[in-house]
């Protein structure tokens, strides 16, 4: 017989009651956890797969690592939906429920202050990409003149090869991307906190991995932000008309960058607290 | 208006986007480096982020190619 865990999704306040239709990892039926006026929503998972070692394995299986987290995703969203939630980190298991109601119980004032924090709100996400390819070849075509024009008056009177002028114009091209870099940056950094006068808090997660994301763009913002509910809409104009603003802007001012919105998210990147429950004798510490 | 204002103003007011339309990549940024972590008493977590970034990023090399650095994660097919 497989041994088995309990896997938790998230945490709630009991008044949002969420009834869950919904399935968690490997389609195992999702149950409530309360203690308090806390509510856990866990399901149970079996240890061959749950195990420190069979994780590891897993972990490296894409596929596997996909599913987990859009079960995990989708009880979230359903918990969400109810009420308040604060998500735990993706894959967290206690060996049985009377741990997960000891959890509430010792680190019940930390979960109402992480839950209070987020009630009302959303997360947002927002990605900036810019083309360095698109944006070299615009600020090419305005330096490219001029530089051929050089070229041949140079070649005129020192008799300098083609070699050369090639090198010349790799340089030129070098400064070119770094100085788009530059500037691709900066706006970053206005797209964000402008973003950030809407939200009420705003975070950025480090740059997504073409591999996984598929754009080979660079990725120069891939910011969270968690907005009051009433402000979604205005936080998602904010960032259309930063996008129409890229877009109409000269190649003079830097090629366009791209901005992409999604959400909104339950509050995955807001809530990330580390509470320790280790040796607890006797309430929180 | 545009079409993203009315999108987002459309999603704000449903408030929520189903599972199924979100990117594997985007979620993995929220769940990979969000939420509350727990520490102690477990059986199992993975609080430690490094170990799944680790993990992710082997399999990225694998995708990339054999000659990209391999990380020692031959346990071997001890069961499958």
């Amino acid at each position: 017989m497989t041994e088995s865990g309990i896997y938790l999704y998230a945490v709630t306040s009991e008044a949002g009651d969420a009834c869950l239709s919904v399935r968690g990892v490997l389609g195992a039926p999702v149950r409530k956890v309360g203690a308090a006026d806390l509510a856990a929503y866990v399901s149970t998972v079996p240890l061959d797969q749950f195990g420190e070692e069979p994780l590891a394995r897993l972990l490296e299986d894409l596929d596997w690592v996909g599913e987990v987290a859009r079960a995990h995703h989708r009880v979230v969203e359903a918990v969400a939906e109810a009420g308040p939630t604060a998500p735990v980190r993706l894959v967290t298991v206690y060996s049985g429920e009377e741990q997960v109601r000891e959890l509430l119980e010792r680190r019940h004032d930390d979960f109402l202050a992480v839950l209070s924090r987020v009630a009302g709100r959303r997360e947002w996400g927002v990605k900036a990409y810019v083309d360095p390819d698109a944006a070299s070849r615009t600020a090419e075509g305005a330096a490219g003149r001029e530089s051929s024009a050089g070229r041949e008056a140079t070649t005129g009177r020192t008799g300098a090869g083609p070699g050369t002028a090639y090198l010349q114009r790799r340089k030129e091209n070098l400064h070119n991307r770094q100085d788009l870099w530059r500037q691709a940056v900066a706006r970053a950094e206005r797209l964000h906190a402008a973003l950030g006068e809407i939200a009420v808090a705003g975070r950025r997660h480090r740059p997504q991995d073409p591999q996984l994301s598929g754009r080979r763009e660079w990725m120069v913002l891939n910011g969270a932000y968690l907005v009051e509910e009433d402000r979604g809409a205005e936080f998602a104009a904010a960032v259309a008309a930063f996008r129409e603003a890229a877009s109409a802007a000269g190649p003079g001012e830097g090629a366009g960058m791209d901005v992409e919105l999604t959400g909104p998210w339950a509050p995955y990147s807001f809530t990330a607290v580390e509470l320790e429950t280790e040796g607890g004798e006797g309430g929180a510490r | 208006m545009t079409p993203d204002v009315r999108r987002g103003a459309a999603l704000a007011e449903e408030g929520r986007l189903p599972p199924e339309r979100v990117a594997l990549v985007d979620l993995l940024d929220r769940l990979l480096a969000g939420g509350v972590v727990v520490t102690g008493d477990l059986v199992l977590s993975i609080a430690d982020i490094e170990l799944v970034r680790i993990s992710l990023r082997a399999l990225i090399a694998s995708v990339r190619g054999p000659d990209e650095t391999q990380t020692e994660v031959d346990h071997g097919p001890s069961w499958s």
